[in-house]
């Protein structure tokens, strides 16, 4: 494939991030952000770095003023705003070593860029299609807005087949400027042999709306690290997920909700549904600073029990140093009760269908939660392509 | 053509519940059961509709000459069983309106989609006669609705399903005089030449707005008295305090 020139900058920060790869440690069952985790995941010997990814974009029409280009493109052209966005701050979520990673290989994805008052209306898709195998691929969606955007963003990551194994290490930036409306959408649907680590950061300005969504159908593993930082007054953030794992899947959760200035408020509603052997690990952190008094954050991880020999973990976690703060989190692990399946039953509907008419309400309360409808159709589609397959 | 139970003993665990319940509801007529708390109403209706606590130990249900107690519990609604729930189950994340039209669905042959526009206007007209406000259809299946409210529901469902055979468990209960009117509104809008039921009440009050054709006295798992519609008031006037004293020679 032909690569284009890249700026100075951006190639010395690659060749920075291949020594930091270098540099950190494997995880281990010591690190509290792996606690629960599968370390034999990361085992990525016999993967090559490549762009074995196909991508396909589909760009509504868009006002004047926005730049919504290939990643590899927006280097070329708008290397400053890139580089004042792309990966700012460090994960802390336990992916350090797999960030570097991606900076270091990363060549395609998307950049949004919507000024000040410019208002998208419909989503703008991406899609990964994992090709080849034993690659690794390195997708980047980097999403901005300035004061009073609004902006959705899709991004769907799936495999060109079923049988080639191979692993998708993605980050998303999303800035959410102040007063900006950003709503990003993945869903992830790779093959059963495949692995992902998608590591989401997002950064809430004054009195901005931020929503990031991830929905988690395929891989054999998946880790999400989803990090929403509170910067400005009146910020909000609804972190939002609905999975489905089944068989032997295991998706491993780990969220941080970081309030940063006072008047803020974060909405997080994880929901898992797992079939047969399915593990899910969930770790969420509430981080409230000095200063960021008048604070409401919200950390809900709901299980729901398909089969009893599934596995769910939860970790919930706060650390508050502020005054006036409305905080709370929980976590719950059902079933769906007899009683539950005999009612509708009572009323004609058959009991695979009756679970899943359940599993499928379970999934939908947190969709719903998007207000996008475009978006909600795409994720409730994903949910019924899973569906199928059980 | 009628809902027939003869001779039905059923169990709870180790305890008898029902000992030999004998009743026949030919369509076309309303009949219904009183008696005191703890009789086995409940029972007699769970076990009819399929609730699997029970082991019915000898005696047959039949609807219109089908043996009943082979069917599937959901196989049973879909033959035209309904029971109205004394306490109906609350079922979280699932919206009313998707409720009921999965209970369609599962009416229609495989490959036919219920038509949702027909669904809807359908839905709306019955929540109407039952005075319910539009907000009910993407509520969560009775959850957080309040006692009225569920039993409201309830018979928004038996409108929507049009059964054949209709058993409605103290649907009274938790109901001012009011929403009681109402529900007596929808259910007699519903009784017909083709339709059976079987209203099953603590108190008479509720035949005053259903005005039942047959009433019958349960006791202890068995049907002790039977009369016309003039039993619930004599009940009304003296209680259930005859089973007590022996009277039922005299019935
Ligand atoms: N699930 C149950 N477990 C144990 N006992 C039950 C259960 N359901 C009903 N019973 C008992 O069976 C008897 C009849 O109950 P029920 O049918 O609810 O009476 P009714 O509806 O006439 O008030 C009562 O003694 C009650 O305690
Ligand atoms: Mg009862």
């Amino acid at each position: 494939m032909m690569t284009t020139t890249v700026p100075a900058w951006f190639a010395d920060l690659q060749d920075e991030a291949r020594a930091e790869y270098d540099t950190h440690p494997m995880p281990s069952r010591r690190d509290e952000t792996w606690r629960f985790g599968n370390l034999k995941q990361l085992d990525f010997g016999g993967y090559t770095p490549d762009e074995g990814s196909e991508i396909r974009f589909s760009i509504p029409e868009l006002p004047d003023g926005v730049i919504c280009v290939p990643f590899e493109e927006a280097l070329e052209k708008h290397s400053d705003l890139v580089q004042k966005y792309f990966m700012r701050n460090e994960p802390r979520l336990g992916s350090q070593k797999f960030a570097a990673l991606h900076k270091a290989n990363v060549k395609n994805g998307l950049f949004v860029y919507v000024p000040d008052n410019v208002q998208v209306e419909k989503p703008i898709e991406v899609s990964h299609v994992l090709k080849g195998s034993n690659k690794m691929t390195f997708p980047h969606t980097l999403v901005v807005t300035g004061k009073n955007a609004q902006v959705s963003v899709l991004d769907r990551f799936s495999s060109a087949n079923d049988d080639d194994a191979n692993i998708c290490i993605a980050v998303n930036d999303l800035i959410a400027g102040e007063g900006s409306r950003l709503t990003y959408c993945a869903i992830q649907e790779l093959n059963l042999v495949s692995r992902m680590i998608q590591i989401n950061e997002t950064s809430v300005g004054k009195d901005a709306t931020a929503k990031a969504f991830t929905m988690n159908s395929g891989a054999q593993w998946a880790r999400n690290e989803a990090l929403s930082i509170l910067e400005g007054e009146g910020a909000h953030s609804d972190m939002l997920s609905c999975s489905i794992p089944s068989g032997t899947q295991q998706f491993d959760q780990r969220t941080f909700q970081h309030h940063a200035a006072p008047h803020t408020n974060s909405d997080l509603l994880y929901k898992n549904s797992l079939y047969g052997n399915a593990k899910t690990v969930f770790s969420g952190l509430i981080l409230v600073d000095e200063g960021a008094h008048y604070t409401d954050a919200y950390q809900t991880c709901r299980n729901l029990m398909m089969d009893d020999t599934a596995e769910a973990n939860s970790m919930p976690g706060l650390e508050i140093n502020a005054d006036q703060v409305k905080c709370s989190h929980g976590s719950t692990s059902a079933t769906i009760s007899d009683e539950e399946i005999f009612y509708l039953r009572a009323r004609g509907i058959p009991p695979h269908k009756a679970r899943r008419l359940i599993a499928r309400g379970f999934s939908a309360e947190a969709v719903e939660k998007l207000g996008n409808e475009a978006l909600e159709d795409a994720v409730l589609e994903a949910v019924e392509r899973k569906f199928s397959t059980l | 053509m009628s809902l027939v139970i003869k001779d039905l003993h059923a169990n709870i665990d180790e305890t008898q519940i029902l000992k030999g319940v004998n009743l026949e509801i030919p369509k076309g007529e309303v009949h219904a059961i009183m008696g005191p708390n703890g009789s086995g109403k409940s029972t007699l209706s769970k076990i009819i509709t399929g609730h699997d606590d029970y082991d019915v130990k000898s005696g047959t249900v039949t609807m219109d000459g089908v043996d009943l107690l082979e069917m599937d519990v959901d196989e049973r609604s879909r033959e035209g069983v309904f029971l109205a729930f004394q306490y109906p189950a609350e079922v979280p994340g699932v919206s009313n309106a998707n409720f009921i039209r999965a209970a369609l669905q599962a009416r229609l042959p495989d490959g036919e989609e219920l038509d949702a526009v027909a669904y809807y206007k359908n839905l709306y007209s019955k929540m109407d006669v039952l005075e319910m406000d539009r907000k009910f259809t993407s509520r969560a299946v009775n959850e957080g609705f309040s006692g009225g409210e569920k039993k409201r529901n309830e018979i928004l469902q038996m409108m929507m399903l049009e059964p054949k055979y209709c058993i409605l468990d103290e649907t009274d209960s938790g109901l001012d005089i009011d929403a009681l009117k109402i529900v007596a509104k929808g259910v007699n809008a519903m009784r017909s030449e083709e339709r059976g039921f079987l209203v099953i009440t603590h108190y008479q009050r509720l035949l005053d707005y259903i005005q039942p054709d047959h009433v019958h006295v349960m006791s202890d798992g068995q049907i002790v008295k039977s009369g016309g519609k003039d039993l619930a008031l004599e009940l009304e006037e003296s209680g259930y305090d005859f089973l007590k004293e022996g009277e039922l020679a005299n019935a």
